[in-house]
């Protein structure tokens, strides 16, 4: 039996070229992203998700397969892309991590507060990101089409608007601060305009994610919490309607453009 | 229990090239928690594959390789239809196996 010493390079490959002109930094970034994208750890999380929703849990000891997530209950493929939209019988405009937080408290019985109190990457807030990210890969390549015809998806993309052009915090911050114009970056990290539709599988489209630098897997939620945690704003509260109306802002924005969730990002 | 990995096997010619993605935290034991603590270590030791029960390949694995680890490696001369096993072992003691199907 021959014994060989395998060493994974692949977390701590580098782009070297990092101080050339941009095109050249940018190509070597894209050559390190699609090395990275062909075996995208988001699958473990996507299996994880799947296996979560047919399981009975909490204290109903119910599964997950009879939440309506839009298009009827337990309704699954091209969800993603039509979500953050109106639910009846919340009354409210709900994202898809608030309204698997809806279900996981009707159906299962836990406590949705509690939930939305627990940071991410801890309890049950993993599997909430695990749901996430499955459902996410049910609409992969799918075109978002978020609903626009209920008054309150109307006035929850005018707040998600204002919300993106508020301008606060310690560095006098807006969302807009980054990503209102085209070509900017932070460091490598290109930046999308997300005032307009940033394409294909940008922004909006790109989320969940798994990070490979810290190796999370990150939601919708989890981007935008960081987003207001970079411009010194204090925490947005999970699935607030502050950050569910940002979602509708940028969903909207993204109208026509291809999903590529789970994506992977540096 | 280690949640399952993702074995995917595909032929071309003779050769199967092989693409493993396994769950685990990969802890290095030289990190600090929040309270300045050392994080215990916490990482695959033993990796192993099987090609129709025959052991093929073997790697000692330490701290330095990264959570949920990528894995690929090509094995010559076999063809669709052919099982491929993947196990780990981590220092832990805690183990798991999983195998797929060359298609």
């Amino acid at each position: 039996m021959k014994r060989i010493l395998c060493t994974l390079a692949l977390a701590g490959l580098a782009a070297t070229a990092v101080h050339a002109q941009k095109s050249a930094a940018v190509l070597a970034i894209e050559e390190y992203r699609a090395m990275l994208a062909d075996g995208n750890p988001a699958e473990l999380f996507e299996a994880k998700g799947e296996d979560l929703w047919k399981q009975k849990r909490g204290p109903k000891n119910a599964s997950l397969e009879q939440c309506d997530l839009g298009q009827g209950p337990g309704v699954v493929k091209a969800v993603f892309v039509t979500l953050p939209r109106y639910f009846a019988d919340t009354n409210k405009v709900q994202d898809l991590e608030s309204r698997l937080v809806t279900c996981m408290e009707t159906l299962q019985g836990f406590d949705a507060a509690d939930i939305a109190k627990t940071p991410f990457g801890k309890g049950e807030q993993n599997n909430v990101t695990a749901l996430a990210t499955w459902i996410a890969a049910e609409s992969r390549d799918m075109k978002f089409n978020l609903p626009q015809t209920h008054a309150k998806e109307q006035v929850a993309y005018e707040i998600g608007k204002r919300l993106f052009f508020q301008r606060g915090g310690a560095h006098d911050f807006s969302c807009a601060s980054c990503h209102g114009a085209d070509n900017w970056r932070i460091r490598l990290q290109d930046l999308p305009n997300l005032t307009k539709n940033p394409g294909d599988g940008v922004g909006f489209a790109a989320w969940p994610a798994y990070r490979v630098s810290n190796g999370q897997m990150w939601s919708m939620q989890l981007r935008l919490n960081d987003c207001y945690r970079q411009q010194r704003f204090p925490y947005p509260g999970f699935g607030s309607d502050a950050t569910v109306a940002l979602g509708v802002y940028l969903g909207v924005n993204s109208q026509g453009s291809k999903s590529i969730a789970p994506a992977i990002k540096r | 229990m280690a949640d399952p990995m993702r074995i995917r096997a595909k032929a071309e010619g003779n050769i199967a090239t092989v693409r493993v993605l396994m769950s685990h935290e990969m802890e290095s034991g030289q990190r600090k928690d929040s309270a300045g603590k050392l994080i215990a270590a916490w990482h695959i030791n033993e990796v192993s594959a099987t090609h129709n029960g025959k052991v093929i390949l073997t790697a000692d694995w330490g701290p330095a390789v990264s959570k949920n680890p990528f894995l690929q490696f090509n094995i010559k001369g076999a063809k669709a239809g052919d099982k491929v096993g993947v196990t780990w072992k981590d220092n832990k003691g805690d183990s798991r196996t999983d195998e797929a199907t060359v298609s």
